[in-house]
């Protein structure tokens, strides 16, 4: 038996309230496609970036060619032959293909002076990106190249750096079928050379294109490694998901009421193009959709954080005027962003200051804040919320991915807002987590809100929707109600209806 | 990484007021206050003449103008801005007060008031360039308005100091209360209103807020760009309330008054706990950063060693007060992994 080119042992890795990996092993041959599959929070990228070096593990053995090594920065991982290609690619955009590709390791001409052999780094560019099948010239700037072909660059990047192992991170989310017929062809031909590659993907359909072994990961847990041949794709997806539908989505009805919000015809810079739609008391409304769909900027032209070109909005049936943010606030709305930490939530103050800023004018008397209030006020939506650690002079930026994004939530019910937006609510948060802000939208639903939720992940959508919107390029191309509603039908829609 | 530069202050006073005690927090705040009685047992040591009321007042007095400039640059800086215009909105609106009150025979109230809104004027001026011309940093729209009220004052004035000034205008720059100088009664109750402001109103809380993050903050509510437009306004006003303390000292107004204060404002702030990069900081903290230059200014002086080795030891307790909180910032982070 030929030995494992990186065999992991026992690796764990936690953050503040979150075990992100459990005592995990891994073995990787050279010349094997291995993929990594879980959901969002199972622990891929934390496995990946203990890989690269980026964080350091709390326990276990990294064993590289039967060594044990320690991989303390990315630098160390490179020189152990490890190279990974992330989903934002790491290339200097205003920068050649060739200087991109030999950057920091520039061949030189006169190496006592730094002048670097120009026409050396040209040729061995043109070399590699041939060897790849690849064309694009080495002279032309990385900003003017396709998704696909950048994924080309950083490739023969790994190559130039001599790598044995290469990660690649959910390099088809963004691709284009052709694209990622290229790629696969590219990555096939790695393995040919004796390559590892780790693969990280949740695209059923790819991995029985591309796999040669899939080692399944969920809640920080390996729960399986399958070869070629002994799985199909059922069973992944039962390994993944590890519980049943109902246990995942505790969707619940609620008698729909009154139309709550109502959106007519807004046309946006951003690249809407004349959006209408309604939102009930009671109800979920799922917006699906591919990214870039517009379904983020629908979002913020609602709330008043990006202009509207034209079009009107109307809450309770009143026409509303919204310019801010501030006047979506004062109308009742509540937008829980996407980003918790760049949009969401002000990371180094305390999860008080977070939960009643949006609403802090309530607590104002004679001019001052009664902070007395203000803090009970904040204690007890924490508590509603089960916030965990309970202490809400902690800063926000030292609780983990689901409980800040309880803290934001707590933001919204503290100023009492009656129609919640959440965009990709459960984005990075555990299982767990998961379930439990289903549960509060339920409860939210139970007191009478509306609730609009944008999500990439369609189980998400068809999981815990009532009715789904389906938006492509700036407009609304579907909608379906609960009953009806298919992964097939919204994608078709998604794409446009071809 | 640059984020965690400096965290020690103490934001919320209030909350330990709510019964339990941040010990942490409380230490940190305490970092430049430790410093500042350290250096001064020193002093004490060195120099017999350091530990006299007089003085204690002398530096009292000294770090007046400083004090009030730099509770205004405070709340620029937590907002992750800067205001390089406070020394020369200072020289234009004393010079201003100079010629309505002694050229033109003005009320000497009215004067005053005049020349207060016009640094209020200046500081509006500032946000609303950042603010509503969008310029990418308040360096450079206080750079400009930095160098148009310098060139200003130089013009309205031919270049020449204007002395004169009845002692009402003086007196909140030369009067004392018992041995006590008025003006640092001034920096007492301006420093309590701006820690009450920052504390205990929402555009004080606002103000933390744009600093820690303003696309957060702007979509939860807070009127960004309002707050900033108060931020700078406030600076101006802060910067001419400190000019009206140098007409009580000197006697006059002249147009190259306050050059380089901002740079002492900065340092204040910076000693004092503030982070540069925004949201972090108290009132409190910039106080005691300005009274450590004002003591370490007035304690070498006691030793005799000259000004310009006193500029190159005011540079060192920068970096090296900047670099404790660093140290401490890491220590924090390695006992949270």
């Amino acid at each position: 038996m030929r030995e494992p080119f990186l065999k992991l042992r026992g690796i764990c890795k936690r953050f503040p309230g979150v075990v992100a990996l459990d005592n995990v092993d891994l073995d990787v041959y050279s010349g094997e496609i291995h993929v990594l599959l879980g959901e969002n929070g199972a622990g891929k990228s934390t496995l990946i970036k203990i890989l690269t070096g980026a964080y350091q593990k709390d326990a276990g053995e990294i064993i590289i060619d039967g060594k044990e090594v320690q991989i303390r920065t990315p630098r160390e991982a490179l020189q152990l032959g490890i190279s990974c290609i992330y989903q934002e690619l790491n290339l200097i955009p205003h920068l050649s293909v060739a200087e991109n590709i030999f950057l920091g390791r520039e061949p030189k001409l006169l190496p006592a002076l730094g002048i670097i052999d120009l026409k050396d780094r040209y040729k061995r560019s043109a070399a590699l990106l041939k060897e790849l099948g690849c064309a694009v010239s080495p002279g032309v700037k990385v900003k003017d190249l396709g998704l696909g072909k950048q994924q080309m660059v950083e490739i023969a990047k790994a190559l130039s750096l001599n790598a044995r192992l290469v990660i690649m991170d959910e390099p088809t989310s963004s691709l284009s079928e052709k694209e990622v017929e290229e790629l696969f062809r590219v990555v096939r031909q790695l393995k040919e050379k004796g390559i590892a590659i780790i693969f990280v993907s949740h695209k059923l359909e790819e991995i029985r294109q591309i796999a040669d072994r899939v080692t399944v990961l969920r809640d920080g847990r390996k729960v399986a490694t399958l070869a070629r041949g002994e799985f199909d794709i059922e069973e992944l997806i039962k390994l993944m998901v590890g519980r049943t539908l109902k246990e995942k989505f505790p969707k619940i009805n609620v008698r729909r009421g009154r139309e709550a919000l109502r959106v007519e015809d807004i046309w946006t810079d951003t690249g809407l193009k004349g959006v209408s739609f309604s939102a009930y008391e009671g109800e979920v409304l799922g917006i699906a959709g591919l990214v870039g769909a517009g379904r983020t900027e629908l979002a913020r032209a609602i709330f008043g954080a990006d202009p509207l070109r034209k079009g009107n909005i109307f809450i309770y049936g009143q026409r509303v005027d919204i310019k801010c943010p501030e006047d979506a606030i004062r109308a009742g709305l509540a937008f829980l962003t996407e980003d918790r930490k760049t949009q969401g939530l002000i990371l180094g103050e305390s999860v008080a200051f977070n939960i009643t800023l949006a609403g802090i004018k309530q607590f104002r008397r004679w001019g001052f804040l009664d902070i007395r209030r203000q803090f009970e006020t904040a204690e007890q939506l924490a508590r509603d919320l089960k916030v965990k650690p309970l202490d809400i002079r902690r800063k926000a930026r030292e609780l983990s991915g689901g409980n800040q994004q309880k803290v934001v939530l707590a933001k919204w019910l503290c100023t009492r807002a009656k129609i919640f937006i959440f965009d990709e609510p459960t984005r990075g948060i555990d299982v767990g987590a998961k379930v439990e802000v289903y549960n509060l939208i339920n409860q939210l639903l139970q007191n009478g809100a509306a609730v609009i939720m944008i999500s990439s992940e369609l189980p998400e959508i068809l999981g815990m929707s009532d009715r789904i919107l389906v938006m492509s390029e700036g407009r609304i191309t579907g909608e379906f109600l609960r009953e009806e509603a298919t992964q097939e039908k919204i994608m078709k829609a998604a794409t446009g209806g071809y | 990484m640059l984020k965690t530069v400096s965290e020690k202050a103490v934001k919320e006073p209030d909350i330990q007021a709510e019964g339990k005690i941040n010990w942490k927090d409380l230490l940190y705040s305490l970092g430049a206050l430790l410093g500042l009685i350290l250096l001064s047992a020193v002093l004490t040591v060195l120099s017999p003449d350091f530990l006299t009321l007089n003085n204690l007042m002398n530096i009292a007095r000294q770090s007046a103008i400083n004090s009030l400039i730099s509770v205004g640059m405070l709340l620029t800086i937590l907002t992750a801005g800067i205001d390089l215009s406070v020394g020369s909105v200072l020289a234009l609106s004393t010079v201003v007060m100079a010629i309505l009150i002694i050229k033109l025979h003005v009320s000497p109230f009215i004067g005053v008031l005049a020349g207060l809104c016009l640094g209020a004027f200046l500081g509006f001026m500032n946000g609303i360039l950042l603010t509503k011309l969008h310029l990418p940093h308040p360096f450079i729209s206080t750079l400009g308005t930095m160098n148009i009220a310098r060139g200003l004052a130089l013009i309205v004035t031919g270049a020449t100091p204007i002395s004169g000034f009845p002692f009402s205008v003086q007196f909140l720059g030369a009067a004392f209360w018992g041995p006590i100088p008025v003006s640092f009664m001034l920096v007492l109750v301006v420093f309590i209103i701006f820690h009450l402001f920052l504390t205990r109103t929402t555009t004080g809380r606002y103000i933390y807020a744009v600093g820690g993050n303003p696309e957060a903050a702007r979509l939860s509510g807070v009127p960004v760009e309002r707050v900033l437009v108060i931020v700078y306004t406030l600076s101006g006003f802060m910067a001419a309330v400190a000019g009206l303390v140098l007409i009580g000292r000197v006697n006059a107004a002249y147009p190259l008054a306050g050059l380089g204060y901002e740079l002492d404002a900065i340092a204040a702030v910076i000693i004092g706990g503030a982070s540069f990069f925004g949201g972090v900081g108290t009132v409190w903290g910039t106080l005691v950063g300005a009274l450590i230059m004002a003591v370490l200014r007035n304690g070498l002086n006691l030793l005799g060693v000259s000004a310009d080795l006193q500029t190159v030891a005011i540079g060192a307790v920068i970096i090296g007060a900047v670099y404790i909180d660093v140290l401490r910032q890491r220590a924090i982070n390695k006992g949270r992994r």
